[in-house]
């Protein structure tokens, strides 16, 4: 079996916020990058079923020079390879399902895991377009995964509960929270992983479908009050206001 | 056209495939297009209320084959609809079903795809779409290269609104089967309530709570103002036995209810990114320097454990229940 695990750098959930000079993208000044949290769980899936069932694990990120961060880290949790698609990873969803579809197709990867949304950019997009643009089974936000003789059965959150999807392989499979417990590296994984070169290629050229041409940050809320008295006067306080004023009720 | 792919349960359109619908008619409005709203399913009976959201056309692909969803088969409906009747525009709701179906619809017409978007417009007679990044920290406005334009709307962000259309009926042919991937089974929670996000009051509690059987207070509002219950990531990850599901933050569910109660949660950015779209924010919190009264629209600085039993006696007691 042979797995991809495809991870995006993203930046840290406690990032402050702040636009760049061009009006339109994140200000990169004193943000700290991470592997998105929902790839972690994928990754984790992958050196899981590795462990288990004695799988090829490939890490692939698309990016530039300070996107091998996260395969570094990679290799040392337990990934046997690493990919690096030099271009552009933050960008839209489907120019970078494009990319990577163009590397995996004529891999031989059983399974590609991701996490079902990258942190920040909130697309939620490129594990459905990535297994269109392949012709693969997809399966998403899942918090439990199965793996069978060239089938897949996954259990996906939905509203109010969950819902079990079966299907073959090859598939997308993108991780939720919830799937497993991320491990964290090992001195013995750190050394072995400096050991390991990371393959670096040029993404191919693609269009993407859509662009970002403003970002803002959200409008200031109203300032609010303070509800004063005691407990009982401030439940009161508090229901009259949404009642009348915010008329919420 | 402008093609709305709406869902449907129990025979009735879904709140918010309603709420995309009505986004739609007023899309196709500004540019002098028609409206489709497009159905899949064993059964599409309930499609023609599609026509009280301003639906001009309602397409419906109906047999056996689509009786379970399959994320495949729903996008190539969905993908082939669009192709037939020349849509420019495709929406969803973001629904778990929304979600899953879209963007593989948009890779299958090669076509740019907005999720969760909070408004829509249309400038030159192209969509342009303003969507929450980084959790709600700031707001991204998407334009498209490609012709054909597919965007998710946020639930409880877009007003359901009723405007009569022609309502047209049309059947397209089912697909005939061997799916990828196909649904097997649905494990409904026990609850029965509706989903955080498209909850219209939440009442979430964090770390102050000091235990998961605590959550009880909550749930005794929730179910005296009509709201359901959420956690702070603090606790959901302190080991009481809170479920994933119930997080509210960056790496839980990004909600937008009217009103969202926040019980002994301090305020971490993480947190703030998930909830601050909520139209009206209440803190209940000891301390008063908690960032979170930053956000309040209306704060109150105390006990939780007192506040929250007289907040629920006194919503009794003046009869108060939203919805």
């Amino acid at each position: 079996m042979k797995i991809l695990v495809a991870l995006k750098q993203v930046p840290d959930t406690e990032t402050k916020i702040r636009v760049a000079a061009d009006g339109r993208s994140l200000d990169p000044a004193d943000v700290k990058w991470i592997t998105s949290p929902y790839d972690e769980y994928a990754l984790e899936e992958g050196i899981r079923l590795k462990e288990s069932k004695g799988a090829e694990v490939v890490a692939l990120s698309v990016g530039s020079d300070t996107t091998k961060d996260v395969l570094k880290n990679a290799l040392a949790l337990g990934a046997d390879s690493a990919v690096l698609l030099k271009g552009d990873g933050q960008g839209d969803a489907y120019a970078v399902a494009q990319i990577i579809a163009a590397y995996a197709k004529d891999k031989g990867f059983d399974l590609i895991l991701c996490g079902n949304k990258g942190l920040g950019g909130d697309n939620a997009a490129m594990g459905p377009m990535l297994a269109e643009l392949l012709g693969w089974a997809q399966a998403n936000v899942i918090v439990k995964l199965e793996l069978g003789e060239g089938t897949f059965q996954a259990e996906r959150e939905i509203e109010g509960g969950s819902e079990i999807v079966a299907g073959a392989l090859p598939a997308v499979i993108t991780a939720q929270k919830g799937l497993n417990e991320p491990r964290y590296a090992s001195l013995k994984g750190i050394m072995a992983a400096k050991k390991k070169t990371i393959e670096e290629l040029d993404a191919v050229p693609v269009t993407a479908g859509a662009t970002i041409s403003a970002l803002a940050l959200p409008p200031e809320r109203p300032a609010g009050r303070k509800l004063e008295g005691d407990a009982a006067a401030q439940a009161t306080a508090l229901l009259q206001a949404l009642k009348d004023e915010a008329k919420v009720f | 056209m402008i093609l709305v792919f709406c869902e449907l349960k129990d025979g009735q359109i879904r709140k918010p495939s309603a709420e995309a619908l009505s986004e739609g008619r007023r899309l196709a409005d500004a540019a002098g297009k028609q409206l489709g709203a497009l159905f899949a399913g064993a059964s599409c009976a309930g499609a023609a209320e599609a026509a009280k959201y301003g639906a001009d056309v309602i397409l419906t692909a109906e047999g056996p084959t689509l009786a379970s969803y399959s994320s495949d088969a729903y996008a190539q409906v969905v993908a082939d609809a669009v192709k037939a009747k020349g849509a420019t525009v495709l929406l969803a709701a973001a629904t778990a079903v929304g979600k899953d179906v879209a963007p593989r619809a948009a890779a299958r017409l090669a076509a740019g795809y907005a999720s969760d978007v909070t408004a829509l417009s249309m400038v030159d007679g192209k969509l342009q779409a303003l969507r929450p990044v980084y959790a709600g920290k700031a707001f991204a406005t998407t334009t498209f290269a490609s012709q054909v334009q597919v965007a998710t709307t946020r639930p409880n962000v877009f007003p359901a609104a009723e405007k009569a259309g022609a309502g047209a009926t049309e059947a397209l042919a089912a697909p005939t089967g061997d799916f990828k991937s196909i649904v097997k089974e649905i494990l409904a929670k026990a609850s029965g309530k509706v989903d955080l996000s498209e909850a219209n009051v939440i009442v979430s509690g964090g770390r102050g709570m000091k235990d998961g059987a605590n959550f009880q207070i909550l749930e005794a509002l929730a179910d005296a103002i009509g709201g359901v219950v959420g956690a702070s990531r603090a606790a959901v990850d302190a080991g009481w036995g809170l479920p994933h599901s119930m997080q509210v933050g960056q790496t839980g569910k990004v909600v937008s209810p009217t009103l969202y109660i926040a019980c002994g949660i301090s305020g971490a950015i993480q947190h703030i990114a998930g909830m601050s779209g909520s139209k009206f924010i209440v803190a209940i919190n000891k301390d008063p320097e908690a960032p979170i009264f930053k956000l309040a629209s209306y704060g109150i600085v105390g006990d939780l454990f007192e506040v929250v039993p007289e907040l629920t006696k006194a919503a009794k007691a003046m009869g108060i229940g939203s919805n």
